[in-house]
Order: structure tokens, then C-alpha cells, then sequence
């Protein structure tokens, strides 16, 4: 399965998982309590430079990730035109694509299997209800059960398809429900017979 | 233990496999995709506490970088945009969806419907149009507007959870894991 990691590597991609966190948590933390679009263009540009010197289908890559922002910026943008705040309506704006930007420049710039570690490392203070290898363990069984469930939808859609000419749509609800609980099932008793999940 | 953590996780990746069935775009463009039918399925077919995690595990994979959300989202940035109120409200909704559905003696179905309009809508929404509002700095009234696009097709989904628990509730009693 496909993850937004990029596939361009930049020296951002060799910094700790952690630390990339943190430093986002800051910057998000800063970037709410800035009010004038000001110091909020300024972090917007800070973030916009961090994905320049790559690559250019790094760049792409980023804006494509920002596009379900769009009707949100429509909105907000046509809203503050009509009520004549200009200034409320760059603040809203460049916090929110600043904000969303940064977090996906991490997203982009860190592997998934570092990204769960750091997860796993967070959880660790709930060792005795949530065991660590139980989690590492869920975070596995979902990642493979995905393409397995794909698949069985996609054979679902098609036995549909060759009984009659409507789609199948919501018809598939019931079968793909039935599917994850067999599927659960199975797995339950393929993990009892190895030895169990701890 | 090792059947609630396959549910768990079987469900989790349900509702990232409904999340990616084509969105079907009503007539006033809004899109509607499955995914809060997964959230509501979670609730009414594994109860309160194991539908929350389910869907909490789900949501630790987006934000790990998995494109799962409807319409191909994912990574941190979905947490710090303009719906995160909406992906708080998830585990919520699962939660208070099974936990009507484990109290209520109604038939599968009914019972399902309903707690997906409770938890599925009314809950859900409790947390993203509030959500709506802080992002974007606007009134509550002014945020619910733009949230009540999505409330036709949230209703068709109810409607649809219900239904998909009653089949289950009808084929495999011993796995609606929130009736056993």
C-alpha cells in the first residue's frame, strides 16, 4: 500500500521521527497564537522555503496534499470579501494552510514504520492495559487486512456485476461487514494456534 | 483476547476499505463516501469500548501517513485542517453508538438505526461543527451551515447501518460482538 512518505529524499528525511514531532507541536502552538497576517506570512513563507530546494515534485507532491483545503479557502475567502474583513480573513487562512503545510511536510518526510515506533514509544505509559507487542501487532494486522479486504470487495463488486447490470454501490455493505468478521475470525484462531498475541 | 484484538483491527481496516469506495457526489455537489458508515458499523456490530479502538487505531494509521480518509487523505496535516473536529468526533461517535446498542433490548436493526443517529450524526456533529467553527473563526450558526450539507447523506447512512446489523444480527448472531 501506498504512503504519503515522499519518494524525493532530503536530509529531512534523516531527522529523528521524534524530534520532527516535537518541533511541529511547537510551531503549531506559535503559529495559534499569532494574530496579524504579518508573522503568520512570515511562517507561511518559512514553510514554503523548506520544500523548494528539493526536488520539484516534492513541491508538487505538497500541493497536491493541500487540495482538500480549497473549498474551506473558497469559503472563507468569498465570507470575508462579502464582510469586508480582509485582515480576519488572511489570518484564518494563512494559519490554517501554514499549519496544515507543516504538518504534512513531516508526514512527507518521515517513513511510516518510524512514524508507528514513535507512536509505540508514546503508548508505552499504558504498558499494563495496551501491551506494546499488542499494538505493534494491531498496527500490522490492519495494514495487511487492507489489500486482503480490497481484494475480497473487489471480487464482491465483480459476482455482482455478473448477476446483474446495476452497480453494486451499497449492496456491498452487508458482504464487506461479513467479510471483516470472518475475517477477524479466522485471524483470531490462525494467532491462538501460534501461541497467542503477548 | 486475541478475537477482540482481530475485530479491532478487521473493523479498522473496514472502515479504511469504505473510505475508499468511489465518493458518490450529491446534487448540491457535496460528496458523500462510506467512511462514517464505517464509523457507525464499528459502534452498532463491536460495542462501545472495542468500536472506539477500532476506530482510534484507524485514525493512529492516518495520521502515520496512511492515505485512508476519504478522498485520499491522511498524514498529521488532516489533524491541524478545518475537519479535525469531525476525526475527535469518530471514536466518540463509536463509542456512544455501541453503547446504545449494548443498553437498548429493540430489535438489531431498529436499534442500530437509531444509535447511528445518535452517535453517527448527532454526536459526531457535536464535535465537528465546533471544530468548524475554531478553524475557521466563525459563529456556531455559521459553521453548522456548512456542516448540514453533509446531513442527507449521514441520514442515508444511518438508515444503511441499520440495515447491514440487522443482516449481520441475521447471519452470524454470535459475532455482533455489542448484542453477545
Amino acid at each position: 500500500m501506498l504512503t504519503l512518505t515522499s519518494p524525493v529524499e532530503t536530509p529531512l528525511h534523516r531527522l529523528p521521527a521524534g524530534a520532527k514531532l516535537a518541533a511541529l507541536a511547537l510551531f503549531t502552538l506559535i503559529l495559534f497564537r499569532l494574530s496579524t497576517p504579518l508573522p503568520l506570512a512570515g511562517a507561511a513563507a518559512l514553510v514554503a522555503a523548506l520544500h523548494l530546494p528539493w526536488e520539484r515534485t516534492f513541491a508538487t507532491h505538497a500541493a497536491r496534499m493541500l487540495r482538500p483545503l480549497w473549498p474551506f479557502v473558497l469559503v472563507v475567502a468569498l465570507w470575508h470579501l462579502w464582510t469586508r474583513d480582509l485582515n480576519g480573513g488572511a489570518v484564518i487562512l494563512l494559519r490554517m494552510v501554514t499549519a496544515v503545510a507543516a504538518a504534512n511536510l513531516v508526514t512527507m518526510t518521515t517513513r511510516l514504520s518510524d512514524m508507528l515506533a514513535v507512536f509505540e514509544a508514546l503508548a508505552r505509559p499504558l504498558s499494563p492495559i495496551l501491551p506494546p507487542r499488542r499494538l505493534a501487532l494491531a498496527f500490522a494486522l490492519v495494514i495487511r487486512f487492507i489489500p486482503t479486504l480490497s481484494d475480497r470487495m473487489a471480487l464482491l463488486a465483480e459476482a455482482f456485476r455478473a448477476r446483474s447490470p446495476r452497480q453494486p454501490g451499497w449492496r456491498l455493505a452487508v458482504p464487506a461487514t461479513l467479510a471483516a468478521l470472518d475475517g477477524a475470525d479466522q485471524a483470531a484462531e490462525a494467532l491462538r494456534a501460534r501461541g497467542g498475541t503477548d | 483476547m486475541e478475537r477482540d484484538l482481530t475485530h479491532i483491527a478487521l473493523f479498522a481496516a473496514l472502515v479504511a476499505i469504505l473510505g475508499l469506495v468511489p465518493q458518490i457526489t450529491l446534487a448540491a455537489g457535496v460528496p458523500i463516501t462510506a467512511q462514517s458508515l464505517g464509523i457507525m458499523l464499528c459502534g452498532t456490530v463491536l460495542g462501545a469500548k472495542r468500536g472506539a479502538l477500532a476506530v482510534l487505531l484507524f485514525l493512529a494509521l492516518v495520521a502515520a501517513g496512511l492515505p485512508l480518509l476519504s478522498g485520499g487523505r491522511g498524514g498529521i496535516g488532516v489533524f491541524a485542517g478545518p475537519s479535525v473536529g469531525y476525526l475527535v468526533g469518530f471514536p466518540v461517535a463509536a463509542f456512544v453508538a455501541g453503547w446504545i446498542m449494548e443498553r437498548t433490548t429493540l430489535p438489531a436493526g431498529l436499534a442500530a438505526g437509531a444509535a447511528s443517529v445518535i452517535g453517527g450524526i448527532a454526536v459526531l456533529y457535536a464535535f465537528g461543527i465546533p471544530g468548524m467553527a475554531i478553524m475557521l473563526d466563525k459563529t456556531m450558526p455559521e459553521a453548522a451551515m456548512l456542516g448540514m450539507a453533509f446531513l442527507p447523506g449521514d441520514i442515508l447512512k444511518a438508515v444503511l447501518a441499520g440495515f447491514v446489523t440487522q443482516g449481520i444480527a441475521r447471519m452470524r448472531p454470535g459475532s455482533l460482538l455489542s448484542r453477545a
